[in-house]
């Protein structure tokens, strides 16, 4: 009731345009400055701020050689060796592993793991970056990766246990973790370079700002889940508290947290791009000079890479937690037991020394290496030539009948209806606690002079949300039902959730050309992931008693589809409608890239102008709108589930 | 330009009072005075390359040790003032020229002089345009309607397209469209990349485009184009309405040009002052640095290879510098 009310104000607000201007379009002498008092403080904090015994600037600082150490002793193994004394060409070195080395070990640990699948594909990948000459690239993103995934992890299970524990802790940190998550990275990029400087460390800062948060989250959930029994088990065994949470609780819920670290690696890999721009290197620097050039197919072998490595982490941690602890039936030698890990050391040490006197080992010889560029490049070529007329009709239709209006739509809408409607829907699903907190996100980015740019945004993330739950639930509900569609279904995903967008943003381009579409297509590859995955989960879930059941009654596969397990699995469906629009979202940073006139694009000019004022307010829109609309979902999901009498489970 | 002149004289004399403070020590210490790496920029673009590992290349062979940090054109500024990076990559008056000001107001960066490579950033077309826009190269051919609908795109349709870079590189493109009476609508392509992929994807299935394109760079050099001839820019066209063919608006005319400039971060001048100094006195003239950018981006020779070329062929010339 009170949401039609709004919504017919809204119209009346927007019609009456003119009667109430203030109304209509927010006043410009209204604006409160946000930005401009961001960037004096951040000023203050690196020029002025002084705790007495330091600056906070040095503070900052110090943390980031701390944090440097780690990657540089890494990268030292891995990539430069380490100097001893001397210099230049007489300098007395220890040589870095050689590639047969690392090649050896990871697979000495598929074998460890007893897994030929996995083994074979952890050499096919090593040696697809040896030879197409990212051998290099690789390792120096190795280094800096598994630091941040293993400072993730802990830094996560930590926050994640705190916040278990002290209510207080997790009341502070959940907004937090909101932000951090929905944040735009370009908005908090010039606030991380003055405070970590140039390199590495703020590189790494970034990547754990954005790829920390799901460890906690999990933690926290799982704690929460850990059973009665297993509690009261710790207790009568005499655990301190202390024992009980880190020897019983926490390993308890390892199956949990596996998911936060598949989560962490992910959404690390996901930085690489971003990582390098402020000095990171590896091959996120690879993709984003080879795509400045244009040359797409070496773009997307580096980009490739990336992905492998992501799915060689995550196999590798996944399946050395699953295999769990192991316990000797019979007493076996050392040598024995770690035969495989044995030889990779003996082979690793032979072949590092050895390339001291013969390079191959060393490095890759340039001339082994090949490269499929050309074929990448050619097959574009080819589409963009041939294909181009029915290509620029479909886009020029979607932009006329479908992209112009929405926009025209979206910009025309009262800002303060668009407010008043959001309040009555929060009223309507959660009560008046929701409506509040949702109206004033919402009425924030009208105060701080963003509302245009956000109604583009909310334009363009509207329209790829739907066309992403469009196209990607039904693939969901296919995967379901079928196994074999499951599995390609997994890889395609898997691929599209690592690739870095930046991979396919130029091949868009080219066959999209500058504009909306373009974007639109960017970002429904990127956001159907989680539409895919959460429906073919939720289905998947559904009881196999209900589904009995449903079928002795004499329901139809279309009947089954419809009445029992679409709607049992609506809740989780509904998930991954949050997540998709979360994701799409997250996306309007690459967007700007394309030429998009919306919140993203306003990060990115803040970038250019080091202005840290101007892109974190954006950056705050963006959160404020991903909040306010993760919340109306979770409240609207959470009222089915009751409705539905859906047990309430807790999620990360 | 006043902002640039006073910018000017105040990194100068910070950089005079650094140099003083140095002196002592710059006297008696051989070079190099520190085995410290100096860390110059890497950005990614050919050119800018090229400029670094000439000049890396150099100051190594004084015996300084250097290290090539990758790091974002507008980024950099940011690594500059802290400290972190050393040398930048040169910044261009026609892209970067807010970020530079910023950063030499701060004092911790140094402007470092002109790179003497004049930069050309204007209205570009392939070649084939012409055929639909006959008159070309000169601007009045562009206010012909069968002229812009050529050059239309769904999005602008009945006018013309021109499609710019992102709208924080300025360029006052919507303003000149007016004043010209243009019949066309700026587009802005949110980033370098994206505008050269339009580029290259409408030349190579010869759709009419024209678009922001600069000089030196690897578009202009691979294909076969020309840049729009407007009324010559003067100052008094940007800031006086009466100026020009339009008695009654400003920005009837075409653009300034510009140039590359070296900055340096400012606590390096004590810590290597002949390396700064070489970086002070060098310079590149234009069609050199054109010449090289072809050679690594049509003809596919690696920017290092090319910066070992130069240093080889022009003895003479450096030598003055690093004396």
């Amino acid at each position: 009731m009170l949401l039609l009310l709004a919504v017919i104000l809204t119209v009346l607000l927007t019609v009456l345009g003119e009667a109430l201007p203030w109304a209509a379009v927010y006043p410009e002498s209204w604006e409160v400055r946000v930005d401009t008092a961001i960037s004096l403080a951040m000023k203050w904090l690196i020029n002025d701020a002084d705790f007495g015994l330091f600056t906070f600037k040095q503070m900052t600082r110090a943390l980031g050689t701390l944090l440097n150490a780690p990657t540089l002793f890494l990268k030292g193994l891995l990539v430069t060796g380490f100097t001893i004394e001397g210099e230049g060409e007489t300098a007395l070195r220890i040589p870095p592993l050689s590639w047969v080395a690392v090649i050896a070990i990871f697979v000495s640990m598929g074998v460890a793991l007893k897994d030929k699948r996995l083994t074979l594909f952890i050499a096919a990948s090593f040696l697809y970056v040896a030879f197409l000459g990212l051998w290099e690239s690789t390792m120096l993103t190795f280094a800096s990766i598994i630091v941040a995934v293993v400072i993730g992890i802990v830094v996560g299970v930590l926050l994640g246990v705190a916040a278990h524990r002290w209510i207080i802790v997790d009341r502070i940190l959940t907004p937090i973790f909101d932000f951090m998550q929905t944040m735009p990275v370009f908005a908090y990029l010039v606030p991380a370079l003055m405070l970590f400087g140039y390199g590495p460390a703020a590189a790494l800062v970034v990547t754990l700002i954005y790829a920390m948060p799901p460890m906690a989250r999990v933690t926290k959930v799982a704690l929460s889940q850990v059973s009665e029994e297993v509690v009261e088990f710790g207790r009568m065994a005499g655990c301190s508290r202390l024992q009980l949470t880190w020897q019983v609780m926490v390993p308890s819920i390892r199956p949990h947290l596996m998911v936060g670290v598949n989560q962490v690696i992910m959404l690390a890999l996901n930085m690489v791009i971003i990582a390098s721009m402020i000095g990171a290197g590896g091959l996120g620097f690879d993709v984003w000079q080879s795509l400045k050039a244009l040359r797409i197919g070496q773009g997307a072998e580096a980009g490739i890479a990336i992905t492998l490595v992501a799915i060689v982490l995550d196999r590798v941690s996944q399946r050395f937690a699953a295999r769990g602890p192991t316990y000797q039936t019979r007493y076996q030698a050392f040598h024995v037991r770690h035969r495989a890990l044995i030889l990779a050391l003996v082979i690793a040490v032979f072949t590092t020394l050895a390339g001291i006197w013969y390079s191959p080992f060393a490095a890759v010889p340039a001339d082994w290496t090949v490269t499929t560029g050309r074929f990448w490049d050619s097959i574009i070529d080819w589409v963009n030539i041939n294909l181009y007329v029915y290509i620029g009709a479909v886009r020029d239709a979607f932009f006329i009948y479908l992209l112009k209006p929405f926009k025209n739509f979206m910009l025309s809408l009262s800002w303060l209806g668009v407010v008043l409607t959001i309040a009555a829907l929060g009223f309507h699903l959660g009560g008046l606690r929701l409506a509040l907190v949702t109206g004033s996100l919402i009425a924030f980015i009208a105060v701080v002079g963003l509302w245009e740019k956000a109604m583009i945004s909310a334009y363009l993330v509207g329209i790829c949300v739907f066309l992403a739950c469009l196209i990607g639930i039904p693939i969901g509900v296919l995967a379901a039902r079928n196994d074999r569609v499951h599995k390609v279904v997994q890889v395609i995903i898997d691929t599209l959730q690592t690739l870095p967008a930046f991979v396919y943003l130029i091949p868009v381009i080219m066959l999209f050309s500058v504009g909306d579409f373009s974007a639109m297509v960017a970002v429904v590859l990127y956001a159907i992931v989680p539409a895919i995955r959460y429906t073919d989960h939720g289905i998947r879930q559904v009881p196999a008693h209900v589904v009995e059941a449903a079928r002795s009654v004499g329901c139809t596969r279309g009947q089954l589809l419809k009445l029992v397990e679409f709607p049992l699995a609506l809740p989780d469906i509904m998930l991954g409608v949050n997540q998709t629009l979360m994701m799409g979202l997250s996306m309007l940073v690459i967007t700007a890239l394309v030429g998009t006139r919306d919140l993203g694009q306003e990060t990115l000019i803040a970038l250019s102008q080091v202005d840290p004022g101007r892109g974190l307010t954006a950056g705050i829109c963006v959160a404020f709108i991903a909040i306010t609309a993760d919340r109306l979902i979770n409240a609207w999901a959470e009222r089915r589930r009751k409705e539905l009498g859906l047990d309430v489970v807790t999620r990360a | 330009m006043l902002r640039t002149i006073s910018n000017a004289i105040a990194g100068l004399a910070v950089a005079g009072l650094l140099a003083v403070a140095g002196q002592p020590q710059a006297a008696k210490a051989d070079v190099p005075e520190s085995k410290d790496p100096i860390k110059l920029v890497i950005m990614g673009y050919s050119g800018d390359n090229i400029i670094m590992y000439i000049y890396g290349g150099l100051i190594e062979e004084l015996g300084y040790s250097v290290e090539y940090t990758p790091a974002d054109y507008l980024g950099q500024f940011a690594g500059l003032k802290a400290g972190d990076l050393h040398i930048g990559s040169p910044g261009w008056d026609t892209t970067a020229k807010a970020a530079m000001a910023d950063a030499w107001d701060s004092g911790d960066v140094l402007n470092m002089g002109n790179m003497g490579i004049a930069v050309n950033e204007d209205w570009w077309y392939p070649l084939y345009v012409k055929e639909v826009c006959p008159g070309l190269p000169d601007w009045k051919a562009l206010q012909e309607p069968d002229c812009a609908e050529a050059l239309s795109v769904a999005e602008t349709s009945p006018k013309g397209r021109f499609l710019s870079g992102p709208i924080e590189w300025g360029g006052h493109d919507a303003e000149r469209v007016e004043s010209l009476d243009l019949p066309f609508e700026v587009i802005h392509a949110g980033s370098d990349g994206a505008l050269t992929a339009e580029f290259v994807a409408s030349i190579k299935r010869k759709q009419p485009i024209v678009g922001w394109t600069w000089e030196p760079f690897w578009l202009p050099a691979l294909y076969e184009g020309e840049f729009v001839e407007w009324p010559e820019y003067d100052d008094a066209c940007y800031e006086d309405p009466s100026w020009g063919p339009n008695a009654n608006m400003a920005f009837d005319c075409g653009r300034p040009r510009g140039h590359m400039w070296k900055s340096a971060w400012a606590g390096g001048e004590s810590i290597w002052p002949k390396a700064y100094d070489v970086w002070r006195k060098f310079e590149l003239n234009a069609k050199e640095m054109g010449d090289m950018v072809y050679k690594s981006d049509v003809d596919g020779v690696p920017t290092q290879e090319v910066a070992k070329q130069w240093i080889a062929d022009n003895e003479s010339r450096w030598k003055t510098w690093v004396e």
